[in-house]
């Protein structure tokens, strides 16, 4: 079993309860997990994924050609 | 356009440049209650000793965030005689090890750290995502393709 880094120092995984949880849309993909020991929230992680940046974008420039 | 993303022209009064290496950037994460948006101008905090207002703080997070190790080399594509896109983006994840942020944050700030001064670092851009809490983890920003239509900055004519 793995060992996760918590609240409470680092805990055998199979001592934890494991909640996971996904957020996809047009701007991010993001995935949290989150481990709870005796209904306290001890360890929560999560990984976003920027889908797309920011742009500057300067039609006015295109007459300049 | 890719020789703007990389300071060859100077339009106006400039910054004096005493080498020809790549500039230090910085991200930072902002609260959701923060108000960071297009209209912020600069990261008005210290680099590794206090927050910006508006910043999160917590276990193992250091203000001013983390350092963005190396950018993909700035790249431009013409669509067009009139058209293009130059855009780059961060060669790696941005990640914020064994943190705790227990006020929700959802924003980003990608600044540079060699041009200003200390307390007024010029912003590049302020990136969001859905309000997250970090407790004892690791928060991981993952970059978009660095591509014309995905990269984490792009300067367009249409």
């Amino acid at each position: 079993m793995a060992i996760i880094f918590t609240t409470k120092g680092d805990m055998d995984e199979s001592l934890l309860e494991k909640r996971e949880g996904v957020i996809d849309n047009a701007r991010e993909h993001t995935k949290w997990v989150e481990y709870w020991h005796e209904n306290v929230l001890v360890h929560r992680s999560v990984h976003v994924t920027i889908k797309e940046g920011a742009v500057w974008a300067a039609p006015e420039l295109a007459q300049f050609g | 356009m890719g020789q703007l993303l990389t300071g060859t022209h100077n339009f106006g009064t400039g910054v004096v440049r005493a080498t020809t290496t790549a500039d230090t950037f910085y991200a930072a994460l902002f609260l959701a209650s923060a108000t960071i948006n297009a209209n912020t101008t600069a990261y008005t905090g210290t680099v590794g000793s206090s927050a910006m207002a508006g910043e999160v703080s917590g276990t193992n997070y250091t203000p001013g965030g983390v350092a963005i190790s190396s950018w993909n080399a700035p790249t431009a594509t013409n669509s067009s005689a009139t058209a293009g896109v130059a855009f780059t983006t961060p060669t790696a994840s941005l990640t914020y090890t064994n943190v705790s942020l227990t006020s929700s944050f959802d924003a980003v700030l990608i600044f540079n750290n060699t041009q200003g001064s200390v307390g007024n670092r010029p912003a590049v851009s302020v990136h969001t995502f859905g309000a997250q809490t970090v407790t004892a983890g690791t928060f991981t920003l993952t970059m978009p393709g660095n591509s014309t239509t995905t990269a984490l900055l792009r300067l367009a004519t249409t």
